[in-house]
């Protein structure tokens, strides 16, 4: 530290710039037109030499904690008087809970006038006269310095730890081993990622079932320009992983025309210009839902990443950095729309292991 | 007592005078020392000036957020059991929903104050983000974070950043649709860390996304983890503002050895006492007509359902605007995916935190100044400095539209992809303007004190000469703004010297002198500042011709 603070002290323009356009002229010489005057002398409210105004701001503090006190008791009446499913029209708010708005506005008034006659009272009744403090350097004095470090050396010699290398080293040996057992106890925080990623509910003839009716698809279900949201058929809302399976096999269908579809492998893998993606975006994981039906594009509201349904959903603006995963579907002995399969590569936010 | 029957009758006299108060001290001050601590502080001085009361401000939200919070924990369930919801709300009877976001409708619903509480947690939560960032540039701006306050500005520094976090973790309770939402998108973030993004997410979600844990570890670490560091760190942020006692803006009688201002007691004691009353009072009405997160309105969390124009919490929009136009970058070699469209905005996140927070310390590192600081800056007589963070405030601002771009293509009908590229060149060049007009307009206002000082204050009279000339009659200036004008410090920019010193010999001039040297010359060189008017320039001008 002082090897490198040493030589830049010396610097000549260092020492002039810390000490010399500073120093403003003392007393002497011709007088300093822009010396401190120093404090200005004091100017009496007129609370200070008229007693009736002095009067008049102890009453407006004394009223300010008179409401203060009816607020609360207001609070409280409010409480017991308002039923907690109430709803008001309140202009221009609209229509809100009664009992909110009573308990916050009286609490609020209850707590503001405290605050208000505080303040008022300080202002015009206490003594508003400005005194000047001194401050002390917080630096030690060298004297205290030197005892400090000499104490320090002393218990430091006293310990004998500079002395003594095996204890020394044995001991912060130990010292930072032991936070490892803190660091190993965190492993059962939760499992090992393996594959979990890579696989979702979808399988081989695992049907499309409509995530609002709770009924298998079937590919006239399924109308152009609309867009159909489906899960993979067994998974219930009251399975108890249902939120974490859904995360990953959320679906969504669409019916092209075979036409318009641009993309060989999205064409092989739809069934009659129905085709199925994942749901969630490729981006950060929030869940698509904004089609646009003119141009099949598909929009995820939470970072406005945009993909072409038409063209193997390859992005088209935003921020998601790779296609979303299609599902390979066909139609059933029973006419019904099924998976082909699971997902060929894994569906949501990309991470390190996904190659 | 002992001591009590040997000092015999006179300690006994003494007993019966003394009123109530006085032996309470007493038996506080032999157990406690309380005397000598209030000898120092009870009277302290403490300097008035509107901008001090922004800290203010942060401390109360904070024992607001406090108080509503143990209220809250008292009714709220963090648990994510699947449960069918039965309470009063009609439009949500019979969902499926976690039992923490049944409880939060209890709260909101049925508990009788309990949205009112809510809303104050909230509304604070925000607030107290709002005054620390304030706070922090009323600090930054006048240079309060000069020696000797460098460690207490990172103190506040660090409770904004964990006040972030606190925030972040608190809005994820109630586990609704949007803040779920919030949660998938930092489990995403986390997934794009290089090599160990996967363990972390699965590590804090006890498995894959969402599973049945975070609500659990999210509130341990909302209401005791967080709240206990950030409360340690208040405390010490109070205890060194006492310390090093208040900084205070140049002014007649004002000197960097005193401090100048009215007592702790009274005159603190009732207007903080009383500013307590009055944040609380206001959030409290805030509460009542305004209306915040309404879980009811945005039902329950589902992986797979989503609302349009969803949005963080205020201070996580910078974040939100980040991950939002940085463009998709993806990376795949050797069958791993290095995903830079998400990893890039998380690394950006803390750098851009970091930038504030280090340069009081690149500051001092320039000037070699190891004096005490009390004397606040004015602004514009810092213009390098007022200038960087003008220029980073600039550039949050900015990834602040980037944040909500989907509300202001909306609200100004604006298109999306617009916005979105405004916001990815002005990040980088927004700062930059900002930078440049700032400084300009710094070296103005020093040009217009220069000027004040030297001719005196426009009176706004004008006067017709003998040969017909008009002037304005200017008045000149009385020596309090004077000096006020002139009491601020102006560096000298720091000069290496030659490049070989006296005996002809080639000197070494480390390259970090160097940037130092360039550095200073940047904040201190003549394209810098306007020399201050000297006493001879002022003698001059005044001595000989009139006001002029």
């Amino acid at each position: 530290m002082s090897s490198q603070e040493t030589p830049e002290e010396n610097l000549p323009s260092e020492q002039e710039s810390a000490h010399g356009a500073v120093a403003v002229a003392k007393t002497g010489e011709h007088a300093d037109p822009f010396a401190d005057p120093g404090l200005p002398p004091h100017e009496h409210r007129v609370q200070d030499i008229d007693e009736k105004a002095a009067r008049r701001s102890e009453r407006t503090v004394a009223l300010l904690f008179t409401v203060s006190m009816l607020s609360t008791i207001g609070f409280i009446a409010s409480f017991v008087a308002f039923p907690v499913d109430k709803s008001v029209y309140l202009w221009p708010i609209g229509h809100i809970s009664a009992l909110n708005f009573a308990l916050g506005m009286t609490l609020g008034l209850a707590l503001f006038c405290i605050g208000a006659g505080a303040v008022h009272w300080a202002r015009t009744l206490m003594s508003d006269v400005e005194v000047a403090d001194e401050r002390h350097p917080i630096e030690a004095e060298p004297e205290v310095k030197a005892k400090v470090l000499a104490d320090f050396a002393q218990g430091a010699k006293e310990s004998q730890l500079g002395r003594r290398k095996l204890i020394r080293n044995t001991m912060f040996g130990a010292l930072s081993l032991v936070p490892l057992s803190g660091v190993v106890l965190l492993r059962d925080l939760g499992p090992l990622p393996e594959d979990k990623l890579r696989h979702t509910l979808w399988a081989k003839g695992k049907l499309l079932v409509n995530m609002n009716t709770n009924e298998p698809l079937r590919p006239s279900d399924v109308a152009v320009g609309s867009l159909t949201f489906a899960k993979p058929e067994g998974l219930e809302e009251h399975d108890h992983d249902f939120q974490t399976q859904i995360a990953k096999a959320a679906l969504m269908i669409v019916r092209l025309q075979p036409d318009d579809i641009k993309d060989k492998r999205e064409l092989a893998w739809s069934h009659e210009g129905i085709v199925a993606y994942s749901k969630i975006c490729t981006h950060v994981g929030c869940p698509i839902s904004l089609y646009e039906q003119q141009t099949h594009h598909v929009l995820c509201p939470c970072h406005q990443s945009t993909f072409d349904l038409s063209d193997g959903a390859r992005v088209i603006f935003g921020p998601a950095g790779h296609a979303l995963p299609q599902l390979r579907i066909g139609v059933n002995d029973e006419g019904y729309l099924e998976a082909l399969g699971d997902f060929e590569e894994p569906v949501g936010p990309a991470f390190w292991e996904r190659g | 007592m002992s001591t009590e029957t040997t000092s015999a009758t006179t300690a006994a006299d003494h007993r019966k005078k003394a009123p109530a108060g006085e032996r309470v001290a007493d038996w506080a001050d032999g157990r406690l020392g309380i005397y000598s601590l209030a000898k120092a502080n009870m009277r302290k001085i403490f300097p008035d000036h509107w901008s001090f009361m922004l800290g203010e401000i942060c401390l109360y939200s904070f024992i607001i957020i406090i108080l509503t919070g143990v209220y809250l924990t008292l009714f709220f369930h963090p648990s994510m059991n699947e449960v069918e919801y039965h309470g009063s709300y009609v439009p949500l009877q019979g969902q499926l929903m976690s039992e923490a976001f049944n409880s939060t409708m209890h709260i909101s619903f049925d508990v009788r104050g309990g949205l009112l509480i809510r809303q104050i947690h909230h509304w604070a939560a925000l607030i107290f983000l709002a005054g620390m960032f304030v706070h922090m540039m009323r600090v930054f701006f006048t240079g309060a974070f000069r020696k000797p306050r460098e460690v207490n500005w990172l103190f506040g520094f660090l409770l904004f950043v964990l006040g972030m976090f606190t925030g972040f973790t608190g809005y994820s309770l109630p586990d609704d649709l949007l803040s779920g939402t919030g949660v998938r998108f930092m489990q995403g973030a986390i997934l794009s860390v290089p090599i160990v993004g996967t363990y972390l997410s699965m590590f804090l979600f006890g498995g894959e996304f969402p599973g049945g844990d975070f609500v659990a570890r999210f509130y341990s670490v909302h209401i005791l983890l967080l709240p206990g560091i950030m409360l340690g760190l208040v405390v010490a942020h109070l205890i060194l503002v006492f310390y090093h006692k208040h900084t205070q803006f140049a002014g007649p009688g004002k000197t960097n050895k005193n401090v100048v201002g009215m007592p702790l007691l009274p005159v603190y004691m009732a207007k903080a006492g009383g500013f307590f009353f009055l944040v609380f009072g206001v959030i409290a009405a805030i509460a009542a007509v305004a209306s915040i997160n309404p879980i009811w309105a945005l039902g329950p969390y589902r992986p797979d359902q989503v609302s349009t124009g969803a949005q963080p919490d205020w201070y996580m929009g910078f974040a939100e605007g980040l991950i939002r136009v940085m463009p998709g970058w993806e990376i795949n070699l050797w069958g791993h995916t290095l995903v830079l469209g998400v990893f890039i905005p998380l690394v950006i996140f803390p750098l851009v935190l970091a930038a504030i927070a280090v340069y009081p310390f690149i500051e001092s590192w320039v000037t070699g100044d190891k004096r005490e600081h009390h004397i606040l800056d004015r602004p514009r007589n810092a213009p390098t400095r007022t200038a960087f963070g003008v220029a980073w405030v600039t550039a949050y601002m900015i990834m602040l539209v980037g944040g909500g771009n989907d509300l202001w293509a909306t609200h100004f009908h604006l298109s999306i992809n617009a916005i979105t590229w405004f916001v990815r060149i002005f990040f980088f060049v927004g700062p930059v303007i900002a930078f440049i007009v700032t400084k300009r307009i710094c070296l103005g206002l020093q040009r217009r004190d220069r000027d004040k000082v030297l001719h005196g204050r426009e009176s706004g009279i004008i006067k017709r000469l003998p040969h017909g000339e008009f002037v304005e009659v200017h008045e000149p200036l009385d020596q309090e703004q004077l000096h006020t004008l002139t009491a601020h410090e102006q560096y000298k920019p720091l000069e290496i010297g030659p490049s070989v010193d006296e005996n002809g010999v080639q000197r070494k001039v480390k390259g970090s002198q160097k940037l130092r040297a360039k550095l200073s010359k940047n904040m201190y060189g003549e394209d810098s500042q306007i020399p201050k008017p000297t006493a001879e320039e002022y003698k001059e001008i005044t001595s000989g011709h009139g006001h002029h």
